[in-house]
């Protein structure tokens, strides 16, 4: 096989990430939320804190370990309830056609019409802040596209002869879609996934940001980036160390998704012997 | 002709299927293509039906209604005994019964299926879960068709397009149904495969008992597997008779053409061609629907209603008023030379 | 046959470029085609039929390249023309038709002004002449109400009708030769009748040479004087067409011919079982050794496996490649 430098770069970002998100506390010199020492306040990097401290003295190094547990729990939880709605919405609107997929054609072209982040905004300013909260909010706002996808997919597919097949056989409509169609469109879905998580991390970072995700003292990049505001020119390492974490995870996934794409086209994967 | 006996496998009366076209939001008047339009049709057990005819005239959409792909707007289709409407046969006691074999052997394969699961799930589907039984009836069922048992654990694009018609071939026959439509079974195939196909087709039909309607527009094939020939043109029958009959004795001009328009490698004539188009469906003309091409139309041929089928010999149907007209061909139009 | 012919191929070599290795797709093909014959190419998909036409008029493209030979056009070597030199001689003196007009035809443009396009390409028309001349040449592939439908658009058509467009697309400048790459597969038997017949007329009228392809044996004999048979990228067997139904000689024609449900042949002499030839068609990265039938021919021996067969003259300008015509 070829190397693909997107998919091997965005693979070790990835994979870097999950590693400092899974093994944080036991890489993490202090506790994030704890260990707060004012005694060594906007501490620059160095030997002891690597990227410094913040204004009350936390260790900014472990902070963003942490922060990567939650990124991650955000991006692949909330991107997951996205392609299980927009999976189950767009196949069976496609397959089904008729008066449901006029309806799912609705809601999607509404979903579209909203930009995701200001819908869940909407949804963060009703429900408490937090982890839970978070994932709803960005769970439910961002199917429109594997929708979509989904879909399309499903149209194009259902006249192929083996779905066809399948129907003749006697098979049930959702065993149809689950064995026939599903398999055959999951390699995009992965894709769309892959980039779509990449804007949860994102939007998290933004929601954290605007104090309506993830609260302080709880270390989410973009609640320390919200909070490093006032330090930006006297202290700048408080920002950029969440603000580099956030930028190679996001760009990992992108490489990644591009790089899924490339493989998973179902061009490359059935051409004829 | 109504009385339906023991050894009808399928019967078909007064089938329609009209589509629905274009318009049609809120109000506006539809317009219906009338994509079958009343065709009656039987099927004898262990025998081939040759179904012939040119696109759009209607065979596709009637086999796909057979096998329940598509409902019919009126008529009876009668499976095995069973009528389908009355009992509201479900497509898994269908499925038992009628099968298909698809034309494109590329796209009737799931390309993320192995052979063996392609096979087995249909038999778990229909109750059969043991897995020595599934092994024995997979086993049993490629050996059939002509593949080795290890071919079970490869995926389609592994084979040449002649063994995935092979398999699509074991997996209409898994679940051991009566009636196999076969949707023009070697035209998508490299022409030194095709005879491969088609004598395994035959081999099936004959171990098995096996009856088949077949779709297709290669009357080599027609006559070489069929035992009675229906002729469709705009979505009616227009001739129907054994394969001899229909092949040495067509009495429908439509018939006719339809054979002299063959290129015959000794560039020997074969009667006279027709010209023009297949009309717009949506716009069918009045009578007879063949007559703005049929060399032989007359006044008689124009005004409504359509012709019925006449009988012309033994179980020699044709739709035409001038049949008795219209001389018979000049000897035998194939069988010379 | 009078002078020199319209076209001579001479072992013509076409090569494709997979995985940084060069595999002949087509290897020593030679025909020659003489001013206003037929000649037929036939064979099965893959077999290098339909590149070895597009290679007649440059329009090969990556991965597949000319490796070798040399091809003719009235005396002159065209296998190593400029690009704009082959422009000049594409539509104009060698046209092509395919087997899906949709393809080949401009969905965005009416089809009058297509047709008019090779007038004012290659004739040096003005836009008004060459409406009045696309009007005619509609009429002379007798599409019906021509001055009416030069203003349809291709989707508009139906299948044979577009087939028609090509047809008068491909000869409106009076081309010495005119390649047909499957040009009626797609059509209707009645329909192909007809594309056929005007094929024919409209070509022995203006004298045009027809280098027919197919993958249908009976509609190249059909069509043609002589018959090439091509199988894994060589031309197995050249022969008259009644010829190759009579007495095909190369074992492949001989089972194309015995493997065919030919019409009217259980009328006369029963159902019978089809012969059966063994295997499948190899990919062209999979070309076997020696002669490329030998794993599916009945008559393979030591030598077949082992050396490639030549040519063997049968008179009269017929060939066969086989070590068992030596």
């Amino acid at each position: 096989m070829k190397f693909r430098a997107n998919l091997v770069i965005g693979g070790v970002l990835f994979a870097g990430v999950i590693i400092a998100g899974i093994f944080a506390p036991w890489l993490a010199h202090t506790d994030p939320v704890m260990d707060a020492n004012l005694l060594y306040a906007e501490e620059p990097p160095g030997s002891e804190f690597w990227f410094g401290t913040d204004a009350q003295g936390r260790d900014i190094y472990s902070r963003v370990l942490h922060g990567a547990r939650i990124s991650l729990t955000v991006g692949i939880v909330s991107q997951l309830i996205n392609t299980v709605i927009g999976v189950a919405l767009g196949l069976s609107a496609g397959y089904w056609g008729g008066w449901w997929d006029d309806v799912v054609n609705g809601l999607t072209n509404m979903m579209l019409a909203i930009p995701s982040l200001i819908f869940a905004l909407a949804i963060m300013a009703i429900l408490n802040p937090g982890l839970t909260s978070l994932l709803i909010a960005l769970g439910l706002t961002n199917w429109s596209f594997t929708c979509r996808l989904a879909r399309a997919s499903a149209l194009s597919l259902k006249s192929q002869g083996y779905v066809q097949a399948a129907k003749v056989l006697g098979y049930g409509d959702i065993r149809i879609m689950l064995t026939q169609l599903l398999p055959n469109m999951l390699g995009p879905i992965i894709v769309i996934g892959t980039l779509g998580m990449g804007g949860a991390v994102l939007a998290e970072a933004a929601l954290s940001f605007l104090g309506l995700g993830i609260r302080p003292p709880y270390p989410s990049w973009g609640s320390m980036l919200s909070d490093a505001r006032d330090q930006i020119t006297t202290a700048p390492w408080i920002s950029i160390f969440p603000g580099l974490a956030i930028f190679m995870t996001v760009l990992g996934l992108n490489l990644l998704g591009d790089g899924l794409r490339d493989i998973l086209d179902p061009q490359a994967r059935t051409r004829r012997a | 002709m109504n009385n339906s006996s023991n050894d009808t496998i399928l019967k078909v009366e007064d089938l329609a299927v009209h589509f629905p076209v274009g318009g049609g939001l809120l109000g506006r008047s539809r317009r219906y293509l009338h994509a079958v339009d009343g065709v009656d049709l039987e099927l004898k057990r262990g025998e081939c039906l040759g179904l012939v005819g040119e696109s759009g005239c209607g065979k596709s959409t009637l086999a796909l209604t057979i096998l329940g792909l598509q409902e019919p707007t009126r008529g009876r289709i009668v499976l095995d005994g069973h009528e389908v409407a009355r009992e509201g046969m479900d497509r898994k006691a269908r499925a038992r019964i009628a099968q298909m074999v698809f034309q494109d052997p590329y796209s009737s394969l799931n390309p993320r299926q192995t052979v063996r699961r392609t096979l087995e799930a249909p038999l778990r589907l229909h109750g059969i879960t043991t897995p020595s039984e599934i092994d024995g009836r997979i086993a049993e069922m490629l050996g059939r068709v002509g593949l080795r048992p290890d071919h079970a654990e490869r995926y389609p694009h592994e084979f040449s397009g002649g063994q995935r018609q092979r398999i699509g071939i074991a997996r209409a026959l898994i679940l051991d149904p009566k009636i196999i439509v076969l949707d023009e079974p070697v035209s998508a195939l490299d022409v030194s495969i095709r005879a491969q196909i088609i004598n395994l087709l035959l081999e099936l039909q004959e171990t098995l008992g096996l009856s088949y309607l077949m779709i297709s527009h290669d009357l080599g094939v027609v006559e070489h597997m069929s035992d009675r020939v229906a002729v469709m043109y705009l979505g009616r029958i227009v001739e129907t008779g054994g394969w001899e009959t229909i092949f040495t004795n067509p009495r429908h001009p439509y018939t006719r053409a339809l054979i002299s328009a063959i290129p015959d490698p000794f560039k020997r004539s074969r009667g006279d061609k027709i010209t023009g188009e297949i009309p717009n469906p949506l716009n069918m003309p009045t009578g007879c629907g063949f007559h703005p091409r049929c060399p032989e139309a007359r006044e008689i041929c124009r005004p409504s209603p359509v012709p019925e089928l006449q009988e012309v010999g033994e179980a020699h149907l044709v739709r035409c008023r001038r049949v008795h007209e219209i001389a018979a061909p000049r000897g035998a139009l194939v069988s010379s030379g | 046959m009078t002078g020199q012919p319209i076209l001579e191929v001479e072992n013509l070599r076409i090569d494709l470029a997979l995985g940084g290795k060069r595999f002949p797709a087509v290897q020593d093909v030679s025909f020659t085609i003489d001013r206003g014959e037929t000649l037929g190419l036939v064979g099965e998909s893959g077999c290098g039929k339909s590149i070895t036409a597009l290679s007649l008029i440059g329009l090969l493209r990556d991965p597949l390249m000319i490796g070798g030979g040399t091809i003719r056009f009235n005396g002159r070597e065209i296998q190593n023309l400029s690009a704009s030199e082959m422009r000049k001689l594409r539509g104009n003196r060698i046209s092509m038709i395919f087997q899906e007009p949709m393809t080949a035809l401009n969905p965005l443009s009416p089809v009058g002004r297509q047709i008019a396009e090779m007038f004012v390409l290659h004739k040096g028309a003005s836009w008004n002449e060459a409406e009045k001349l696309a009007v005619e040449a509609l009429a002379s592939v007798r599409v019906p109400a021509p001055e009416r439908r030069v203003k349809d658009y291709p989707h508009q058509l139906s299948g044979g009708m577009r087939q028609r467009v090509m047809i008068a697309i491909a000869l409106a400048c009076g081309p010495d030769l005119l390649l047909a790459d499957e040009p009626t597969t797609a059509l209707d038997v009645t329909v192909q009748a007809e594309i056929l017949d005007l094929i024919r007329e409209l070509s022995s009228a203006k004298g045009t040479a027809v280098l027919m392809i197919s993958h249908d044996l009976g509609l190249i004999a059909n069509m043609c004087r002589r018959v090439g048979v091509m199988y894994a990228g060589r031309l197995v067997e050249e022969r008259n067409a009644e010829d190759v139904f009579r007495s095909p000689s190369h074992p492949y024609t001989r089972g194309l011919v015995a493997s065919l449900p030919q019409l009217g042949a259980r009328a006369r002499h029963g159902r019978q079982r089809l012969k059966e030839i063994a295997g499948v068609v190899p990919p062209v990265s999979a070309f076997p050794e020696g002669c490329r039938f030998n794993p599916r021919c009945y008559a393979s021996t030591e030598r077949c496996r082992a050396e490639d067969p030549g040519v063997t003259a049968l008179g009269d300008g017929s060939f066969v490649r086989c070590h068992h015509h030596e």
